[in-house]
């Protein structure tokens, strides 16, 4: 039988008699309905099963996988060094952070300690990623709901850091500037000239988006009250960065602990009250502000001196004694090749990117390889909570729901 | 021994198996059978509020009569400390308490254990593959004897040492 699935029935009414009792009494049921994989709003390849019942959703179930490289394989099978490209391909959009999050988890594994000046690039470097990820966020996030000025304006100021990335190593969005023990090359003057006009250019471009959004009340409809979550659920689920600091909940690894340059620079975390997509939008927002903030004290606080750790075992020399110097070939080489010889042990580090808590838990048994490599994906543990908070909303509040944790598939999937 | 591990210890003695602290990170192993319980002490106790589940992870330890290790780290928002909980799963009953009743983040995080790992969790509400395939039958692909290049309809290809012309 073809059409079994009753589903697809078609209820009428007899014209004849329009009120009349003794017609069926009108059977209701839920409808599913497959939401993706090639829907443009879930940003990569996400399907998600929507029950309905009329226009509410009843349960939603995601289906994910549809990305899966097997990273945490592919990280056995290689050198730690090796690894840092790879970490470029989870969250595609802000690739500096992911290698930042993955440098900091081997150097707590081999007790190296970062030049400090180093940590003052590296700390730069990631805010510009962190402006960079919101920009994207709020660009895409308004587009799906329907502003698409908003998409138009945070697209062409994303446009001069990501040519400043182009300048700084080569890339604009697969990046591997970080390395283990610090970092691959200093600014160069022209580098931070550009950075500090772009740092007098952006201020009033934030106000900019603002203006747009405040008072829009197609955006305020559709953010204020959708998609609520209470601290409480919040924290039970696992969520974190501004999808938890909606809900009130002032987690942020940069001031829980302290790491790179943060401790030294002045900077607030905003909090959200009612845990609504508003809340979370408000913060990305004010998080830009604060980006701007620490990168100019970075710049004003920062010293000259070396970008990498001098551990010759474990680090990398530099490029241009590795041209001329044989000791510095050899070095080279045999860590491409070989890898260091990491001591056996376990360490879980996290690290507060855009999107929230990136970690890696490593477990060595010496060697030049990780014997496992688990990546804590922030994308992933939220899309745990999707279900728990789109029931009782629209269908259309499952997109904002998609962008509200600013989901990337290439981390959720690995 | 770190404060921690110590009251563990002094709570359930016969669970307690063992504690490493390394690089500033504090790791317990307890019995298989009292997982749940030391959870819900983790959770509960006013002097632990370990209320944030951070990851669940596993190792393969393919050469140990126990093979299988499932790792819980977990932090306290209100308390800001952070532990490592472990436990050892043999292969031939591979079952360990879930942990979603406690902490309701421990749903996905436990079926990608369960995907990619073969580990299976008791009383956990959906236990499906989730970054696999749901028909995914050629095992788990995280296991150390599972190849790199993959199993099953890929083996099947032939190698070329040239390209035809």
């Amino acid at each position: 039988m073809a059409f079994e699935d009753q589903r697809t029935t078609v209820y009428k009414v007899d014209p004849e008699h329009p009120e009349s009792d003794t017609l069926p009494a009108l059977r209701t049921e839920e409808l599913l309905l497959n939401m993706g994989p090639q829907h443009p709003s879930t940003h990569g390849v996400l399907k998600v099963i929507l029950e309905l019942e009329g226009e509410r959703l009843v349960k939603s179930t995601p289906v994910m996988g549809f990305l899966h490289r097997g990273v945490e394989k592919l990280a056995e099978e290689g050198t730690y060094h090796q690894f840092i490209p790879h970490t470029d391909r989870l969250d595609y959009v802000c690739a500096m952070y992911n290698n930042f999050a993955y440098c900091r988890a081997v150097e707590k594994l081999m007790n190296i300690t970062v030049p400090e000046r180093a940590e003052y690039l590296r700390t730069i470097v990631a805010e510009v990623q962190r402006i960079i990820g919101h920009q994207f966020w709020l660009g895409t996030q308004a587009l799906d709901i329907g502003a698409m000025t908003v998409f138009f304006y945070c697209f062409r100021d994303r446009e001069i850091l990501l040519d400043w990335f182009d300048e700084l190593c080569g890339a604009r969005l697969t990046t591997s500037w970080y390395r283990i023990g610090g970092v691959e090359r200093d600014l160069t003057p022209s580098l931070l000239a550009k950075l500090k006009q772009f740092l007098d250019y952006f201020p009033p471009k934030i106000d900019e988006y603002i203006i747009f959004l405040e008072k829009n009340r197609i955006w305020l409809a559709r953010t204020k009250g959708v998609g609520v979550i209470t601290a409480e659920d919040a924290v039970s689920f696992g969520l974190s960065g501004p999808t938890l600091r909606g809900s009130g909940v002032d987690y942020d690894l940069r001031k829980y602990e302290p790491y790179a340059a943060y401790p030294k620079c002045e900077f607030s975390v905003p909090v959200g009250k009612n845990g609504d997509t508003y809340d979370r939008y408000w913060i990305r927002v004010m998080e830009l502000y604060e980006s701007v903030k620490i990168i100019r004290q970075c710049l004003e606080q920062m010293q000259e001196g070396p970008v990498m750790a001098d551990v010759p075992s474990v680090t990398l020399p530099p490029k241009e004694r590795v041209f001329t110097n044989l000791e510095a070939m050899i070095q080279q080489f045999k860590l491409f090749s070989q890898g260091f010889n990491a001591p056996p042990g376990e360490i879980y580090c996290g690290t507060e990117a855009h999107k929230g808590e990136l970690g890696f838990h490593i477990v060595s048994t010496g060697g030049g390889k990780p014997y496992r490599l688990k990546i804590r994906a922030p994308s992933f543990i939220h899309m745990g909570a999707f279900d728990y908070m789109s029931r009782g909303y629209m269908i259309a509040d499952a997109i904002t729901l998609f962008g509200t944790y600013d989901i990337v598939m290439g981390e959720c999937d690995r | 021994m770190h404060l921690l591990a110590q009251r563990i210890q002094d709570t359930y003695p016969a669970a307690f198996l063992s504690c490493t602290e390394w690089r500033g990170d504090v790791a317990v192993t307890v019995k298989r059978e009292a997982v749940h319980e030391v959870a819900q002490f983790l959770h509960d106790d006013p002097g632990m509020l370990f209320d944030y589940i951070v990851h669940v992870s596993s190792v393969d330890w393919p050469d140990d009569e126990e093979r299988f290790e499932v790792v819980w780290e977990f932090y306290s928002i209100r308390k800001r400390h952070r532990l490592r909980l472990k436990t050892r799963v043999p292969e031939s009953d591979c079952i360990v308490d879930s942990l979603t009743d406690i902490w309701k983040g421990a749903d996905f995080m436990e079926r990608e254990v369960y995907d990619m790992m073969g580990i299976r969790f008791r009383n956990h509400p959906d236990l499906r593959r989730i970054l696999m395939p749901d028909d995914y039958t050629e095992g788990y692909p995280l296991r150390k004897d599972f190849p790199l290049r993959g199993k099953g309809w890929r083996d099947t290809f032939d190698f070329l040492d040239e390209v035809p012309r």
